[in-house]
């Protein structure tokens, strides 16, 4: 990623407006009782005691009397969550207060605290105007989030086993995880970008750096690491401070995966922005500077590209059958271009970009721009 | 750089008009004088108005409710046709930017084919064709560079809103390597041969050749630009730039009436070149006939354009003797050895045996003559102290075999390649004019070529460009 490391306030700010926006958990005075659910919670079951209340403030009270301990969410169509409290114990009630517009939602109770949970349809009533929806839009965008969740839970062991090896002063085998822990978290970047603060914290290039910044204090995630495993060639206690800290800022990611704002407008311009990456940072070699490992994040882009384009396609083709034809071809060809750099299409052992010479990387180059053209207008085709 | 002559030229107009370039003022226009560039595609297009006459037109346009760049009520001269940003006709038997009067500013690409699909780059040739007619005529692509849907990217990129037309032209040629591509062997003309190894040549194969290649000419460089990119994109996943070329102050003039423009050497350059008005030498040198063959190429023409670097800093301390010396012309007035003004006849014998205007003249190249179009070029600097500069030399001729080939084999003996040497080099075919809103840069290449009548013997054959199934590709 390119971004620019944020100053502590901004980022700051970031977080307390992103958590501004979402469900809130605080103690409040109920409203009256038409603004309150009550869920009554089993190991089988989760009954409302309403199917419709008004928009605005509301609260639900769960009870959980089931022998697992379970969690309460309220969710929009497309399973982004508004709000939720987890490890509610059996026998146990909680409150949960959250500030609805009109329109359509869902109840889940989570027993176990496993699975997609036991799911029941409610609606906010009231004058707001509620856009028309398209289910199979929100079921794409509900199959998408999956993914990203799935990517972020994928990478998180993966990224302490890498982190392990930091710690364990094991250059050779950090150098092996390294490109790995970073598949899924390259597949669905422009996700993690939406939080703001994440990203410049593990993901941040030596020139996102600033003059007056300091290379050791302001300055974390997996590139500093790669620097150290390739470029200074040996690690240090800071290195170990530093791998932990990816591991707390990845959870962190993989936490708040389930609240980001994903429509199917973003899933389409995140796919043009996983090109983009591609174009300004794989392609000239610059994301991966020291391991040269640029060609696995270029990999990672285009599957998480392909990822949103798969599940957006029914739709955009009934609009655009002239595009989803060009895109299938482009993606193909892309594809295509990059087994070459790999043995077997099963692994994710690419050439290491500083082999790749300049007309090869033209070639690449050009390939992009061909899929990252009618990618582009992927949004418009769905929106139609 | 080499000089051609022919009887003078006494032609006064500033507006040429003839039967392969018109200039006219916009329909589009808001304001008398000039149109500018609006976002609104619904416009009917100006263009379709215009047939190969010359002056009927603007009374069309008129007629349309456009004002157009005619004098305005107590104005005594009507404004030239660069002056006013007026459009140049894109439709014509000939390609516009040849014989049109010479643009001030040059964006040039070559492009090389990805795509193995027929249907699918004969669709591409109809979409350029499209935004070149809108471009031209000072209209924005597609469905223009805003008010569309929010989601989407525009299809203009909006770097020329609100500018004039600017006398643009656009130009496209096929390259030699091209006819290695869809079948189209046999379509190859003779005359489009590969340029020989010359002596002092040092090719960067990065910056020549090219399967296609399309020469924005237009007043106004940002109109240049925004024409290339515009083609560039809607190209992406069937052609990619190879190599592209920016260019100022037109080194060649196509109007003999107007001040000879100098080259970076600071001597005039295209005394003696082939005006647009000269419908005779255009005829026997530029245009290709139908005796020359093949059948699509009639009312095209061949380009030759080399990257010529100059190497400024050794030439700005040579002498103005020598200077002088190695051109065969004096540097203020620009007149040949021995003679007063610069359109004298050129007495070649009076020059040194290496001067570059004896080397290049028609009369030491068995009549060889050339239409140039070239432009100077500073890419910035070359890692040495010194400006990456020079001439970007564009050729036109009836047959590369019969004009720039000889001529350039003369000029191996030329005193001036101590301060020159060829960077790039590419040669193309370039197809006759777009002829209406109906017809196609390469229509001609592509209806009558062979392969189509063979394609018949495919059953789900059909020329519809838009069914890609039916590719001639193996």
């Amino acid at each position: 990623m390119r971004a620019v490391r944020l100053s502590a306030v901004t980022a700051a700010a970031t977080a307390a407006a992103l958590a501004a926006v979402t469900g809130c958990t605080e103690k409040s005075d109920a409203a009256g009782d038409d603004h309150v659910v009550k869920v009554t919670a089993t190991d089988s079951k989760c009954e409302v005691s309403k199917t419709e209340f008004p928009s605005g403030h509301i609260q639900i009270d769960v009870e959980n009397k089931g022998s697992k301990v379970t969690e309460v969410y309220l969710l929009f169509p497309d399973d982004r969550i508004v709000t939720e409290r987890e490890n509610i114990g059996p026998g146990t009630s909680q409150k949960v207060t959250a500030e609805v517009k009109a329109g359509e939602y869902r109840i889940a109770c989570k027993p176990g605290m496993k699975g997609k949970g036991i799911r029941q349809d409610v609606t906010a009533t009231g004058t707001g105007k509620v856009a028309k929806r398209d289910p199979r839009l929100d079921s794409a965008v509900a199959a998408y989030r999956e993914y990203a969740q799935e990517q972020a839970d994928e990478t998180v062991p993966k990224a302490k086993v890498f982190a392990q090896a930091v710690k364990d002063g094991d250059i050779e085998a950090a150098k092996k995880t390294y490109a790995d822990s970073r598949i899924g978290w390259e597949r669905t970047e422009p996700v993690a970008e939406s939080f703001g603060d994440i990203d410049p914290k593990v993901d941040l290039r030596e020139d996102g750096l600033e003059e007056g910044q300091d290379l050791e204090k302001d300055w974390t995630g997996w590139h500093r690491l790669e620097r150290s495993l390739w470029k200074d060639k040996k690690l240090t206690a800071r290195d170990t401070e530093l791998a932990d800290q990816l591991i707390t800022d990845l959870t962190d990611w993989q936490k708040r995966v389930g609240k980001a704002e994903i429509t199917p407008t973003s899933m389409a311009n995140g796919a043009k922005e996983l090109l983009d990456e591609v174009a300004t940072g794989k392609v000239t070699g610059e994301e991966e500077r020291y391991s040269h490992t640029d060609l696995v994040d270029f990999k990672a882009n285009v599957e998480g590209a392909e990822k949103s384009y798969e599940l957006l396609k029914s739709v955009a083709s009934e609009n655009d059958a002239a595009l989803t034809k060009e895109l299938d071809t482009q993606f193909a060809a892309l594809n295509t271009l990059l087994d070459k750099y790999r043995e077997d299409t099963s692994s994710y052992e690419f050439t290491s970009y500083d082999k790749v010479g300049k007309a090869d990387r033209k070639e690449l180059s050009d390939a992009v721009n061909a899929l990252a053209e009618p990618l582009s207008k992927l949004a418009a085709a769905v929106v139609k | 750089m080499t000089d051609t002559t022919n009887t003078t030229n006494t032609t006064n107009t500033t507006d040429t008009t003839d039967t392969t370039d018109t200039t006219t003022g916009t329909a589009e226009a808001a304001e008398p004088g000039g149109g500018t560039r609006d976002a609104d595609s619904r416009t009917p297009s100006r263009r379709s108005l215009i047939g190969w006459g010359g002056a009927g037109l603007a009374l069309g346009a008129a007629a349309a409710g456009g004002a157009v760049a005619m004098a305005r009520s107590g104005d005594d001269a009507e404004p030239t046709a660069a002056a006013a940003g007026a459009a140049v006709a894109f439709h014509g038997t000939n390609q516009a930017g040849i014989a049109t009067p010479v643009q001030d500013r040059l964006h040039f690409a070559a492009f090389d084919v990805k795509t193995t699909d027929r249907a699918a780059f004969v669709q591409l040739l109809k979409d350029w064709t499209e935004a070149a007619r809108r471009m031209a005529g000072g209209r924005a692509v597609g469905e223009g560079a805003y008010g569309g849907l929010a989601e989407a990217p525009p299809d203009d990129t909006g770097e020329a809103l609100g500018l004039k037309p600017s006398r643009l032209t656009l130009t496209i040629g096929f390259g030699p390597s091209l006819f290695g591509k869809f079948d189209l062997a046999d379509e190859r003309p003779e005359a489009l041969v590969e340029l020989p190894k010359f002596a002092g040549d040092n090719l960067d194969r990065n910056r020549s050749g090219g399967d296609l290649c399309v020469q924005a000419c237009a007043d106004d460089p940002q109109v240049a630009v925004h024409a290339i990119r515009n083609l560039a994109r809607i190209g992406f996943g069937k052609v990619v730039i190879r190599w592209s070329q920016l260019g100022f102050g037109k080194t060649s003039s196509t109007t003999p009436e107007a001040q000879t423009p100098r080259n970076l050497m600071g001597f005039k350059d295209g005394t003696r070149n082939i005006a647009g008005t000269e419908t005779d030498r255009l005829k026997k040198f530029v245009w290709v006939e139908e005796k020359d063959g093949p059948a699509w190429m009639v009312g095209g023409s061949y380009l030759v354009a080399r990257r010529i670097r100059m190497n400024i800093e050794t030439w700005d301390r040579t002498s103005l003797q020598e200077q002088e010396d190695i051109f065969g012309r004096d540097k203020g007035e620009g007149a040949p050895v021995g003679k007063a003004k610069e359109r004298d006849k050129p007495f070649l014998k009076a020059m040194k045996p290496d001067a570059h205007v004896r080397l290049a003249h028609p009369d030491t190249n068995a009549g060889a003559t050339l239409l140039r179009r070239g432009y100077s070029f500073t890419d910035g600097t070359d890692g040495l102290g010194r400006l990456d500069a020079g001439l970007f030399f564009l050729a036109y001729q009836r047959d590369v075999r019969k004009g720039f080939i000889p001529v350039q084999r003369s000029l191996a003996a030329d005193a001036l390649n101590e301060y020159i040497q060829h960077v790039g080099s590419a040669v193309f075919a370039v197809p006759p004019g777009v002829r209406d809103k109906d017809d196609w840069w390469g229509r001609a290449l592509f209806s009558t070529d062979s392969k189509d009548s063979k394609g018949l013997k495919d059953p789900k054959d059909s020329k519809d460009p838009k069914s890609s199934a039916n590719s001639k590709e193996a």
